[in-house]
């Protein structure tokens, strides 16, 4: 098991669950709305620092800022 | 006749403006919710002689009361019930889709799914079986293929099945678990006491967002007799549960969602598609950026390209109407009325119309085909060091062709204060109308340096904006703090449908041409007013003596305060009209030096005429680009913001920065030696 990790440090290509949304109330629930919650497998598709990154997460392709990759902390997943 | 209302509803980019477009045969009434800046649509179908009233909510991920838009579907819903809800769930995104249809049926609409999208998913790779996603959901699935017009029939069928049904059949499969469940039934079972309450609302929804502290809910139940006992029981259960419920039991969802119904409903793997192949080059480091500006570019080209013959003949129409006005109507005031004002001024409206419709067209056809948002990607970094948001980058681009439709489209900007910045420094993009002023001024005075003069004000425009962007965020406090951050879902590539693109067009330049074109108009009927008047004193035999006109008086009352820009009563007067529309400056000049009975063409009329120096145009200049937006703008503005406070702030921060900006070129021009 790798350590946990922000989100916007994942490589291109990488798969990880997501651990913990560190943001404000408002941020954490539009997140989870749109499919970002605890225990949700996310693959990065594009990610170009210090730029956004566009994350496949529940079948969706969604572009989040920077900021907010730092806040979703994520365990990779090893072997993919 | 029967008549049902049908509410449509559905995620972002799920088919659901090609479905009412479909069920109304796109004829729609637009206009806004009550009270709100957020866009209401409407339109009528006609099935097995029941009429239904359809009413489109608009496009929205989830049903909280954190956004206008949001707060509009559900209150829609929950207020006004309609009969029915169609929910145009995506069946190519069927996990995160089916996270609204849970809100839906939590609020216990009467439900029924168009699962859209059929082929998309079907090239996927994607088996879905509706027949089972109903049985477990307990509500109507009719598959469809809106971009086809595929299940329409069966759809308006369904509808009018559903409508029949009149009690509420919806014991829904969600269970949130323990402690939740229980809770839930507690607090709605004390709800339930207040008759007129629960009567309105159903109890169960109420307990879970009173759950969740939905602002809006706890709002309405304070005011209820059984209030005291709610909180009583609030306080017990919060004891037991975890901090933020509302992120639990949106976690709970989606775990029902992919647990409980997609594996039996949904077969399929993710294969690698022409989305992921096209955002591979699209959204690349390297590739992006210039893709980008190549392709608005192709946009700007063809925008003006293919409008400007039609500019042209309009122009060529109206005057020749104008002179047939002339010929025919004896009353010369009512001839000057009809061929100057009304002829005149619907001549400029409607050259405006052109560039305007290709500009929608061109962009309806990047947004439908799913690249626009890309596009939103690929700025982000740029645009949020600028204090703006990455969806503010299109609208600034639009603006360098029309700030009219530029204002519109920081629509898609969600959190009002970025969408008002945006607004704010939106008509610094110096627009098309600019054009013709850089061109007449630059030619008369700045001889060899004419053409670095007319791109240095495009430049001008750009830094402009970005530094008022900056000091606004800075020092304004409705603007303080960062751009919130991009969350944006981006679709999969789609070729866009011809119906739909034009329908697109069609919505945004229509309110446009009603708005903007009533204002414009009636604008130019005053100036045409203000110069032919006193119509004595200005029509002298067969000459034109504008110097008696009203507007000269305006001019040389105003002509103080200009002559520290250098400016004369004339290029004062210009400024003025150009506040109808910017072109009419250049208008304006023409009609001052004669143009008909001068043999010499108008920047040479104007040098020989003394008005400007090297120095003063060129201030003339940037005033041009940067004095208060056009009427058509102001109007919009207005529209957009909903606000006088914002749509006056534009107009006092762009005239004096307009003024200082002058007053800088003309007095450092003036130390390093110019005159």
């Amino acid at each position: 098991m790798m350590a946990t990790i922000p989100l916007a440090m994942l490589q291109e290509n990488c798969e990880a669950v997501i651990v913990e949304v560190r943001g404000g109330m408002g941020l954490t629930r539009r997140l989870a709305e749109i499919g970002f919650t605890n225990g949700t497998r996310v693959k990065v598709l594009h990610s170009a620092p210090p730029g956004p990154m566009l994350v496949m997460v529940r079948g969706s392709r969604i572009a989040l800022g920077r900021g907010i990759a730092m806040k979703i902390m994520v365990n990779p997943v090893e072997g993919v | 006749m029967e008549k049902i209302r049908v509410a449509l509803i559905g995620n972002p980019n799920v088919g659901k403006s090609q479905v009412f477009n479909n069920l109304t045969g796109g004829r729609a009434h637009v206009g806004n919710w009550p009270g709100k800046t957020v866009e209401k649509k409407e339109g009528v179908c006609v099935h097995k002689s029941v009429e239904m009233q359809i009413i489109d909510l608009p496009g929205t991920y989830s049903l909280t009361a954190r956004s206008i838009d949001e707060l509009v579907a559900r209150d829609f819903i929950v207020e006004e019930k309609p009969d029915v809800v169609i929910d145009v769930v995506d069946a190519s995104n069927l996990e995160r889709n089916l996270y609204l249809t849970f809100q839906l049926l939590e609020l216990e609409a009467n439900v029924i799914i168009a699962l859209n999208k059929q082929d998309v998913a079907k090239s996927l790779g994607y088996e879905i079986d509706a027949k089972e996603l109903s049985k477990l959901l307990g509500v109507p699935v009719i598959p469809t293929i809106a971009t086809e017009k595929i299940g329409m029939e069966e759809l308006k069928d369904a509808v009018i099945e559903a409508a029949k049904v009149k009690e509420k059949r919806r014991e829904h499969i969600i269970s949130y678990g323990k402690p939740y469940d229980e809770i839930i039934l507690k607090i709605a079972s004390i709800l339930q006491k207040d008759k007129e309450l629960s009567n309105k609302y159903p109890a169960k929804w109420l307990a879970i967002k009173i759950l969740e502290s939905d602002e809006e809910v706890l709002k309405l139940v304070s005011k209820s007799p059984v209030y005291e006992e709610v909180k009583l029981q609030l306080s017990e259960a919060k004891k037991i549960l975890e901090e933020d419920v509302e992120t639990v039991l949106a976690e709970k969802r989606y775990s029902i969602i992919s647990e409980v119904i997609l594996p039996k409903v949904f077969k399929g793997t993710r294969q690698l598609t022409l989305t992921d192949l096209l955002d591979n080059a699209l959204l690349s480091k390297h590739l992006g950026i210039p893709i980008f500006l190549a392709l608005w570019w192709a946009l700007f080209r063809f925008t003006f390209d293919v409008s400007a013959p039609f500019q042209d003949l309009t122009d060529m129409l109206f005057s020749k109407l104008g002179e047939i006005a002339n010929t025919y109507i004896s009353d010369p005031q009512l001839a000057s009325f009809v061929a100057d004002g009304i002829f005149g001024g619907l001549g400029t409206v409607l050259t405006f119309l052109f560039p305007i419709f290709f500009l929608f067209l061109g962009l309806a056809l990047l947004e439908d085909s799913g690249y626009l948002a890309r596009a939103a990607f690929v700025m982000d970094r740029i645009m949020y060091k600028l204090g703006l948001h990455g969806r503010s980058f299109i609208p600034m681009l639009i603006g360098f062709g029309c700030n009219v439709p530029a204002v519109m489209a920081t629509r898609t900007i969600d959190r009002e204060e970025d969408r008002i910045l945006t607004i704010l420094v939106n008509p610094l993009m110096s627009c098309s109308a600019r054009l013709p002023i850089y061109l007449l001024i630059a030619s008369a005075v700045l001889g060899p340096y004419a053409a670095a003069g007319v791109y240095s004000m495009y430049i001008l425009g750009i830094a402009l904006a970005i530094l008022m962007a900056l000091l606004f965020r800075r020092t304004i406090p409705y603007f303080k703090g960062k751009p919130s951050p991009l969350i944006l879902e981006l679709p999969l590539y789609a070729v866009p449908t011809m119906k739909s693109t034009l329908v697109h067009m069609w919505e945004r330049g229509s309110l446009f041409l009603k708005k903007a074109g009533t204002i414009i108009f009636l604008g130019v009927v005053v100036i045409w007013f203000l110069s032919s008047y006193p119509w004595e004193a200005v029509h002298q035999g067969d000459t034109v003596v504008l110097e008696n006109s009203y507007i000269a008086m305006l001019g040389r009352f105003l002509e103080p305060i200009f002559r520290p820009l250098g400016f004369n009563w004339m290029a004062t007067v210009a400024l003025f009209f150009g506040f109808i529309a910017k072109e009419v400056v250049v208008g304006t000049f023409a009609t001052f030096f004669g143009l008909e009975k001068s043999s010499e063409d108008l920047p040479t009329a104007l040098r020989s005429s003394g008005t400007f120096t090297p120095l003063t145009g060129l201030a003339f200049m940037a005033f041009s680009l940067i004095y208060i937006p056009c009427v058509a703008t102001i109007g919009v503005i207005y529209r957009e913001t909903g606000s006088w406070k914002w749509t006056i702030f534009t107009v006092v921060y762009e005239l004096t920065l307009a003024y200082v900006v002058a007053l800088i070129i003309v007095t450092f021009g003036r130390l390093i030696g110019f005159t």
